[in-house]
């Protein structure tokens, strides 16, 4: 091994325990530093850990496919903490149950307006139908934005890109956003976040306080729901 | 731990078989937050079911695990947006300017509507 390294990078950089490694070191340095800097957006601890281990990617002229069958360890987690977010739910349910009225018609407020808004602006913005089409269902959860993509005979790939990008610009925004906007309630805070950034808002829901969490996560589930019928709607009344 | 993890995953897989087996437009794991939600409740009514991962903060302190690296979980994700940038490549200024707008806009008309709601159903509590 001593007189071939190439050998063993060889080796290592088809294994899973080196882009799983990698995956958790990076992110560790990354949330420390967004711990240091006391959660500041711009630290975001997704966007800085995207950008390092993808140049490292290219850098090494690694395939994803290979960093993923590595990385699918945490990417699989997904699911197991999505149910996990029944607990802080429950445990502060009078207060979720005491919002109920203003969740739902910010539900639907909220909802419509990530579906029309997006569609808008990128017809002003000349944009051709099939990425429109794409970007239609940007404010959910991955999974089920690609499938209403799908359905819709667009690109699912495109999709899931702007899936993510949403959720950090999301979550980059809210907090000054609300700051500038004196709004202090942190149910209406989250509610937002989870609305209109999904996972990645509620994440950064979590880190901010654990009430704008839980609504976060509320309105993360519920726009999954309600944007699966309302995309197919909007898509017929805008696009002609 | 294991009991509680095994049961997390127990309603995950559920959810998902339901969602599945009858097409319906929502991700598994939000039905098996659903049904973990049930159970917890279901604890307070029925004491014999406070036990094993429902019984002695299991499930509880499990999930919290879970949650607290939240945002790690999203990285590998991420990361496959980096290495798809070439889709971006035609319209890439374009799109990212559509989706930031887009999303403070939706940022203000939900925080917005909430407040409007809560503040509105106060004033009818006070009279």
């Amino acid at each position: 091994m001593k007189d071939n390294p190439f050998s063993l990078w060889v080796y290592l950089s088809q294994s899973p325990l080196l882009w799983l490694t990698v995956t958790l070191l990076v992110y560790a340095i990354t949330d420390a530093v967004s711990l240091r800097t006391r959660r500041h957006p711009l630290a975001n601890p997704v966007l800085h850990a995207m950008w390092i281990i993808g140049a490292f990617l290219l850098l090494t002229r690694t395939s994803y496919t290979t960093y993923f069958a590595g990385a699918q360890f945490v990417h699989f987690l997904l699911g197991p903490a999505t149910v996990a977010l029944a607990v802080p739910l429950y445990e502060n349910r009078s207060r979720v149950v005491a919002s109920i009225l203003p969740m739902l018609v910010a539900l639907v407020a909220g909802s419509v307006t990530a579906v029309v808004s997006v569609v808008l602006f990128a017809e002003v913005a000349g944009l051709p139908r099939d990425v429109i089409l794409s970007l239609a269902p940007k404010s959910v959860t991955a999974g089920v934005a690609m499938g209403i993509s799908e359905s819709l005979h667009a690109d699912p790939s495109l999709t899931a890109v702007a899936v993510i990008l949403t959720g950090i610009m999301g979550a980059i925004a809210v907090t000054p956003l609300m700051n500038r906007t004196g709004i202090t309630d942190f149910r209406a805070r989250g509610f937002a976040a989870g609305l209109a950034a999904h996972g990645i808002g509620t994440a950064r829901a979590f880190q901010v306080d654990e009430i704008a969490g839980v609504f976060s996560g509320i309105a993360m589930s519920l726009n999954a729901l309600v944007t699966s019928f309302l995309v197919p709607l909007a898509i017929s009344v805008l696009m002609r | 731990m294991l009991a509680s993890l095994s049961l997390i995953l127990l309603c995950q897989l559920i959810g998902e078989v339901i969602v599945r087996g009858r097409g319906l437009p929502l991700p598994g794991p939000v039905l098996g937050l659903l049904l973990l939600l049930l159970m917890l409740l279901a604890r307070d009514r029925f004491t014999i079911l406070a036990q094993g991962p429902l019984g002695d903060d299991g499930v509880e302190s499990a999930s919290k695990g879970l949650l607290t690296h939240l945002s790690l979980l999203f990285v590998p994700a991420g990361v496959g947006v980096v290495q798809k940038l070439d889709l971006l490549a035609a319209h890439g200024v374009a799109i990212i300017l559509v989706l930031a707008l887009s999303v403070i806009v939706t940022l203000l008309a939900t925080v917005l509507t909430f407040r409007l709601v809560s503040r509105l159903l106060r004033q009818q509590d006070a009279r």
